[in-house]
C-alpha cells in the first residue's frame, strides 16, 4: 500500500499517494493549472514556469509539474504572485516568438489578462524557416524553447540525440550538432519531435506545403523520400 | 574600534603561496592532522557549534549541509569547492586562492573526512589563470608530500582532488549548474529538490562549499566552534572578507568580523572617497545585490543586519559610487550583465533579463515611455518569484532596490 500525503489546495484538503505532483493533485480536485513545457510522455523539466504555484511559507513559487506534494503544505494555484508571473511570462513569450499557432498560449492569455503586445518594442527571435528534408520543416520563429523536441529526441523517447539546444539566454535556440542539415545529422525522422511540439514550430512538410497553397504534384515532388545513391 | 581580524588572510602576502614547506612551517596541515584524530561526527559538531554561515552568497548554514551529507548512506560521496567566483565586484576568493592555496586543499580534505568522501573537485573560474596555476601546484605538491592520497597519516582516510576550470559562465557558480558543467553538459541549473546533499555531483551525495567558507574550517578545527562564536556578533560569527571597489582611495580585500559597519569599511579601511566627492550609492553584494543610500552607512555588514534593512550581504562585494556616477548607466551595465549571463533554461529569466536590459538601456539614454516603471517591476517580480535559480531570482535585485532607494523613475504624470 502506498503512503498517502495530505495537503490543502485552494482551501480544499486533498489526500494523494506519496510522489504525486502538485499538478496531478490539483487536477484531481478539479483545479486546473496551465502548462506549456509539460507533456504527459516526457520528464517534467519545469522550464516554462507557467505552472508556478504558491506554497505558503516558501520563498519563491514552485513549478506544479515538477514538485511533489509534501505533507501539510498549503498550496494556492491562484494568487497575486502566481497570476502576475503567468501573465508576464505569457506577455514576454508573445513578444519574443510567433505564438499565433499556439492555442494554449492564446487561451491562457485570455484567462490571465495578458496583453500580448505589451513588450512589442523588444527584440524578436527571427529565423529563416529550415526546409532541409522531405518530412518536416522547422520554423523556429514559432519556437518557445519548451525543450520537448530535445527531450523526445533524447532520453525520453528516441535516444537519437539529433536535436539539442545551442546558444544562451534569450538567444538560446534548438538546432542540430554544429547546425548540420537534418539529413546529415543522426536524425532518423521518427517524427516524435513533431508530435510533441506545442506551437507548430515543427510541422509535417505536406501540411506546411498545403498551407502554402501547393498542389498535389508539387507536394509529391517535394516530399519524396530521397533516393539512395 | 574597527573590528579587523587576521585569520583568513594570515598567510596572504606573508608566505610564498607556492611553497609547501612555508605553509607547513606556518601551521599548515595541523588542522587536518588533528581532524584525523577526531571522529567525523565531532568535526561536523564543531562546524555546527561554530555557527559557520556559507560565504558564497546564499548565507546557508554550513553545519546543516555537513550534517546532511554525513547522514547520507549512499556511496560514493563527493566534496566540491566552488571557486567559480564570478559575481561582479567580488574578488575575495581570488585573494585566498592566489595567496593561500594550500589552505583550501587542507580544508577540502577536512570536509571530506567529516562527511565521508574520498574525492574532491575544485571548480575554478576560467578567468582566474593565476589561481588555477597555484591551486594545481598546491594539489600536486600536497599529493607528492603525502598530504593527499591513500591512507593519510596511516589512517583509513584516503582523499584526492581533481581541478576543473570553468569556461566563463557566471551561472556555473550556481551549485547544480556547476555539477552539470563538471559532468560535461550545458551549464544550467537543475530543479531543486533534490538538493546536492542527496543528489549532487554525478547524482551522489555532495558537499559543496564556497572557497571562503572552507577557509574558515582549519581554524575552527584547531580552536573549536566555541572559540569561533566569540568572534564578532553571536548570530553572524567569524571573520568575513569584504571586497571593496569603486570610488575609494584604497580598494581591496579587507577582513573583519561582521559588526564592521559600512562607514568603517569605506572611510577607515578603504581610505574614504577621493577627490573631495561624496558617496551617492553603495552596491552591496555585486550585480545580484542591493543599493544602499549614503544615510545608511552605519549598518553593520552582517547577513542578518543587512536583511533587516532589505539588503543582502551576498558575496561580500562592496561597490562604492560617488556623486559623479550616472546611476542609470550603472543599472544599464548591471542589467546587460544578466542579459548576457542568463543560461536560457527557464522562461522568466531567459525572457525577463532580455526585456529588462532593453528597457533599462532605453531609459539610460533618456527615452522614457509610459508604463516603464510597471513593466520593470512586473518583470523583476516575475523573475524573482518564478525563476529556477538564484541568477534569475536576483537579476532584478539591484534595479528594484534602486527604485525603492532612490526616486529614479519619473512618475506617469511627469511624462
Amino acid at each position: 500500500m502506498t503512503e498517502e500525503v495530505r495537503c490543502t489546495i485552494d482551501g480544499r484538503m486533498v489526500s494523494v499517494p506519496a510522489g504525486t505532483t502538485i499538478l496531478e493533485a490539483a487536477r484531481q480536485v478539479g483545479r486546473d493549472i496551465p502548462t506549456l513545457c509539460h507533456h504527459e510522455a516526457l520528464t517534467a523539466s519545469g522550464m516554462c514556469r507557467i505552472c508556478s504555484v504558491e506554497i505558503e511559507g516558501a520563498r519563491t513559487l514552485v513549478p506544479a509539474c515538477a514538485t511533489v506534494v509534501r505533507e501539510d503544505t498549503v498550496i494556492h494555484t491562484r494568487s497575486e504572485r502566481v497570476d502576475r508571473s503567468r501573465k508576464v511570462i505569457l506577455e514576454m513569450l508573445a513578444s519574443a516568438s510567433d505564438v499565433s499557432e499556439a492555442p494554449d498560449i492564446l487561451a491562457y492569455a485570455e484567462t490571465y489578462n495578458a496583453d500580448l503586445s505589451r513588450f512589442a518594442d523588444g527584440e524578436k527571435r527571427t529565423y529563416d524557416i529550415v526546409d532541409d528534408n522531405p518530412f518536416y520543416i522547422r520554423d523556429y520563429n514559432k519556437c518557445i524553447l519548451c525543450g520537448r523536441c530535445v527531450q523526445a529526441c533524447g532520453t525520453d523517447m528516441q535516444f537519437t540525440f539529433a536535436l539539442t539546444t545551442a546558444g544562451r539566454g534569450f538567444h538560446s535556440h534548438i538546432t542540430t550538432f554544429f547546425d548540420q542539415p537534418l539529413p546529415e545529422s543522426v536524425c532518423v525522422f521518427c517524427g516524435n519531435c513533431v508530435g510533441v511540439c506545442p506551437t507548430n514550430a515543427l510541422q509535417p512538410k505536406q501540411e506546411w506545403l498545403l498551407e502554402q497553397g501547393a498542389n498535389w504534384d508539387e507536394i509529391r515532388a517535394q516530399t519524396k523520400k530521397p533516393r539512395r545513391h | 574600534m574597527v573590528p579587523r581580524t587576521n585569520i583568513l588572510g594570515k598567510r596572504v602576502g606573508k608566505i610564498d603561496p607556492g611553497s609547501l614547506p612555508a605553509y607547513v612551517a606556518s601551521g599548515g596541515f595541523l588542522a587536518l592532522r588533528k581532524a584525523l584524530t577526531l571522529q567525523p561526527e565531532e568535526i561536523v559538531h564543531e562546524i555546527m557549534a561554530a555557527h559557520l554561515i556559507g560565504r558564497g552568497g546564499a548565507a546557508f548554514s554550513a553545519g546543516f549541509k555537513w550534517a546532511a551529507v554525513r547522514r547520507e548512506t549512499a556511496r560514493p560521496k563527493y566534496v566540491v569547492c566552488n571557486a567559480d567566483e564570478s559575481e561582479p565586484g567580488t574578488f575575495k576568493d581570488r585573494y585566498l586562492l592566489e595567496g593561500d592555496p594550500f589552505r583550501i586543499v587542507e580544508a577540502m580534505a577536512i570536509s571530506a573526512y567529516a562527511v565521508g568522501a574520498n574525492r574532491g573537485f575544485l571548480y575554478v573560474r576560467g578567468e582566474y589563470p593565476l589561481a588555477y596555476k597555484r591551486l594545481a601546484h598546491a594539489v600536486a605538491e600536497s599529493r607528492r608530500a603525502g598530504y593527499l592520497g591513500l591512507n593519510l597519516w596511516n589512517t583509513e582516510f584516503c582523499f584526492d582532488i581533481e581541478i576543473y576550470r570553468g569556461a566563463g559562465a557566471y551561472v556555473c557558480g550556481e551549485e547544480t549548474a556547476l555539477f552539470e558543467s563538471i559532468e560535461g553538459r550545458r551549464g544550467q541549473p537543475r530543479l531543486k529538490p533534490p538538493f546536492p546533499t542527496t543528489n549532487g555531483l554525478f547524482g551522489q551525495p555532495t558537499l559543496i562549499n564556497n572557497v571562503e567558507t572552507l577557509a574558515n574550517v582549519p581554524d575552527i578545527v584547531l580552536n573549536g566552534g566555541q572559540w569561533y562564536r566569540t568572534l564578532g556578533p553571536l548570530t553572524n560569527p567569524g571573520p568575513k572578507l569584504y571586497a571593496v571597489s569603486g570610488h575609494v582611495r584604497k580598494p581591496g580585500v579587507y577582513e573583519a568580523t561582521m559588526d564592521l559597519t559600512l562607514q568603517e569599511l569605506i572611510y577607515e579601511l578603504a581610505g574614504g572617497i577621493p577627490g573631495g566627492r561624496r558617496v551617492q550609492a553603495v552596491l552591496v553584494g555585486g550585480a545580484a545585490g542591493t543599493f544602499l543610500r549614503p544615510d545608511q552607512l552605519d549598518v553593520a555588514l552582517g547577513f542578518d543586519t543587512l536583511r533587516t534593512i532589505g539588503a543582502t550581504l551576498g558575496s561580500g562585494a562592496v561597490m562604492v559610487l560617488d556623486d559623479s556616477v550616472d546611476l542609470w548607466n550603472v543599472l544599464r551595465r548591471v542589467t546587460r550583465f544578466f542579459q548576457h549571463e542568463s543560461c536560457g533554461k527557464c522562461f522568466p529569466c531567459q525572457l525577463g533579463t532580455q526585456r529588462q536590459a532593453e528597457i533599462v538601456t532605453r531609459l539610460a539614454a533618456g527615452n522614457v515611455h509610459p508604463g516603464d516603471g510597471a513593466a520593470l517591476t512586473d518583470i523583476g517580480l516575475t523573475m524573482r518569484d518564478a525563476s529556477i535559480c538564484g541568477l534569475g531570482q536576483m537579476a532584478s535585485s539591484a534595479l528594484l532596490s534602486a527604485f525603492s532607494q532612490f526616486s529614479l523613475l519619473p512618475r506617469e504624470d511627469e511624462l
